[in-house]
């Protein structure tokens, strides 16, 4: 059944009672021959979304719900007695059953499904009427129940007002609960992996080469141990990437904030901006095909002959260039907050303005710079494209950044898209090198911003 | 205007003896903002040991002004000088002026306090620092507590020095600004409105102390009090819609005004 047409059905009964308010409040004015305290559209409003919102909400929950109701039913049916034990075929039939009793398939395959057909197409007809019908009446009785309040002096007007108050907040729940979840996930997948391999050996372990083909029994601490690619991580995303952004994105904040004339600004900034916009894929090409072959034929010009074609140092020179606009557009922002008070007062004192930049500027607008760092940092680690085509999958535990190298998010590509079942430490792996990843940049992002909130502090 | 230009009247006590060569004097300024004509062919002098006002209500030009004689104006891409500011008789317009240079002779108090959120001592030390003048660490010591005496915030602030300028009051601010101004030895203040976001009695301890800067330095103040132009200066300038309508003894200003646009400013009919 489609969740849908229950929506539009809830749709229809909010309108329905939109209208029969509207007129009903126009009516009772005319009557009364007195102004309503709140106009006709607030109560058109107010009925409206008491019939929409809890049809709606049950139409949702009801589409979540009736799957597992007419897979009971198919299962309860003499004919799934003979169904085999084993999931993979199991769940194969009764999609199948399903496909074709909703219309989506011609025919079956498995002359086995053929029968729970009829049984399906029945507990999805029954199911469907229920739920139209719990729709409608819970709609029904919303419209029906505030309909029966409208007078003329209803305080429709704060009603609908707290109403709206309500809708928002539960949008704002949704990316919070998401969130939530998330987390929730990770964190019990985290803990399946740990059950199997030591924290210890997986924190601190300077070894790693997961084998997913390999009996989960005999899997070995000693195989999980997940330093190199934090170590990568680190090297690439915050060691390399900064040594590149942050000069490069404090000198074009400074230079657009104190000598870009305004035209020039007004031209400049969006263009740096649409750094921010490449998809980063479109990076990681350009460091692999452009950069990295580079960087191994400097390497090899001048000697060094072990240089590879996939280095931690294309990597992190291609990761820079993508953040600068992170950190030019906080050290922006912070430096154009420094109160012109301050710049006039040090110019004022015959200071140039290379020393005002350096002296006041900079050091008022330092708590903005240092978040914006932090969150380009958390945005660098937490990037995949450019690792994946450009660092390699060598787990090194090694300061040369012309070796190739592997982080963090690598990993959690390479181990969940292997070959191994979800219930392997290699797959579940994953979930922990994910966690720590989710710690960290948290970490940081909580860090930047109760810098910033300390800045504004002192500023507003 | 040129004819408002005034000599030091040696009958007045309190300068008896002053030479009689203007600090600074600006011939025919005319300042523009693009197209708008802000200032309108100014010419008055500016002495060493006057405190000078300048009044006039709101847009009359008096800042505008006030900015062209430190150049501060600069910052303004729009804004255009014309005419001759001499400072000791040398143009400070010309193209081999050092601005530099020249803001560390004609320092400037603002109308909001506005310290550097550094400690009080960096506030103080970061003229001495970046123009060279002190070599030594306590040679800066020594320039950080003169220029705090002087300023009369000495006894407030030295047992915390190393706290932050901005967290004293807002007088006790604008008389750090005041001392950091005064600690690259200029030989002009500027200062724009400076008790304008002060209460009355920080109010009155700046004026005291303008009257007490007085001795050493040429002091221009603009203010939108009339009663403390009358207070703080012997000498006033009336500005009005970007011309300079009166210039004179403060006291003549006050008494005796010449032109009718003052005497209605002054007694309140306008402005």
């Amino acid at each position: 059944m489609s969740p849908a047409i229950l929506v539009l059905l809830a749709l229809g009964l909010g309108l329905a009672g939109w209208i029969a308010a509207r007129s009903r409040a126009y009516a009772l004015s005319a009557k009364e021959g007195k102004r309503l305290h709140s106009l006709p559209s607030y109560h058109a409003w107010y009925v409206g979304l008491w019939a929409f919102v809890p049809a709606v909400i049950v139409a949702l929950i009801w589409s979540a719900v009736s799957p597992q109701l007419v897979l009971a039913a198919m299962l309860s049916d003499p004919a799934a007695a003979s169904l085999p034990a084993f999931g993979m075929t199991r769940n194969s039939i009764l999609g199948e059953a399903l496909g074709v009793a909703s219309g989506s398939m011609q025919a079956v395959f498995d002359q086995r499904a053929a029968a729970l057909v009829e049984p399906a197409r029945a507990a999805m007809t029954k199911y469907t009427i229920i739920g139209v019908v719990l729709t409608l009446v819970v709609g029904f009785i919303g419209g029906a129940w505030s309909f029966l309040k409208l007078r003329p002096d209803f305080t429709a007007r704060t009603r609908v007002e707290r109403m709206v108050m309500a809708l928002l907040l539960i949008a704002s729940l949704v990316a919070i609960f998401t969130t939530f979840g998330i987390l929730a996930s990770l964190i019990f997948e985290t803990a399946r992996f740990f059950g199997m391999i030591n924290p210890i050996d997986f924190l601190f372990g300077t070894h790693w080469s997961p084998d997913p083909m390999r009996d989960p029994a005999f899997a070995n601490g000693e195989d999980y141990g997940a330093l190199p690619l934090f170590w990568g991580t680190i090297y690439i995303g915050a060691i390399i990437a900064m040594l590149v952004a942050i000069p490069l994105g404090m000198g074009s904040a400074i230079y657009l904030t104190q000598y870009a004339s305004p035209t020039l600004r007004k031209w400049m900034k969006p263009i740096l901006e649409i750094l921010a916009g490449v998809p980063t894929v479109v990076y990681g090409y350009f460091a692999a095909l452009t950069v990295a072959p580079f960087i191994r034929d400097v390497a090899q010009g001048i000697g060094i002959s072990s240089a590879s074609s996939e280095s931690a140092l294309a990597a992190g020179l291609v990761m820079g260039v993508m953040i600068i606009p992170f950190v030019s557009s906080m050290a922006d922002d912070s430096i154009a907050a420094v109160p012109a008070a301050m710049r006039d007062g040090s110019l004022a004192m015959g200071a140039t303005q290379s020393e005002t930049i350096r002296r006041v500027l900079v050091p008022a607008a330092l708590p903005g710079i240092v978040a914006g760092v932090m969150l380009a940092v958390s945005r660098a680690i937490g990037e995949t494209m450019i690792v994946v085509m450009a660092a390699g999958a060598s787990a090194n535990l090694s300061a040369n950044p012309l070796e190739s190298m592997t982080t963090v998010t690598y990993q959690i590509v390479a181990m969940l898209t292997g070959e191994g079942s979800f219930d392997h430490p290699a797959t579940l792996s994953a979930f922990a090198l994910g966690m720590v990843l989710f710690a960290v940049t948290l970490a940081l992002n909580f860090i930047a911003l109760r810098v910033v909130k300390r800045y504004r502090e002192a500023y507003e | 205007m040129k004819m408002n230009m005034m000599e030091p009247n040696t009958a007045e006590a309190e300068t008896a003896g002053d030479a009689p060569s203007p600090k600074i004097s600006a011939r025919d300024v005319s300042v523009y903002y693009g197209e708008k004509k802000a200032i309108d062919n100014v010419s008055i002098d500016v002495f060493t040991r006057y405190v000078t006002a300048f009044i006039g209500p709101s847009g009359c030009g008096k800042s505008t002004f006030l900015r062209t004689l430190n150049r501060m104006n600069d910052t303004i891409s729009s804004a255009r000088v014309d005419g001759e500011i001499l400072l000791d008789g040398e143009d400070i317009y010309r193209s081999k002026m050092d601005v530099v240079q020249l803001r560390a002779r004609v320092g400037m108090v603002f109308q909001k306090p506005n310290p550097f959120p550094k400690s009080i001592y960096e506030n103080i030390a970061y003229g001495p620092r970046i123009h060279g003048i002190s070599s030594t660490k306590s040679e800066l010591d020594g320039i950080v507590e003169q220029s705090l005496q002087r300023a009369g915030l000495w006894n407030e602030v030295k047992d915390r020095l190393n706290d932050s300028g901005t967290a004293l009051s807002g007088g006790q601010q604008q008389r750090l600004c005041i001392a950091r101004a005064i600690a690259v030895d200029p030989e002009v203040i500027l200062m724009d409105e400076p008790c304008s976001a002060l209460d009355p009695i920080a109010t009155a301890r700046i004026e005291e102390l303008i009257d007490e800067l007085r001795g050493r330095y040429a002091i221009v103040i603009v203010t939108h009090s009339m009663q403390q132009a009358a207070r703080v200066s012997q000498r006033t300038a009336f500005f009005h819609m970007g011309n300079l309508v009166e210039y004179g003894k403060t006291s003549d200003i006050f008494t005796n005004p010449r032109e009718e646009r003052t005497k209605d400013y002054i007694t309140g009919r306008y402005g």
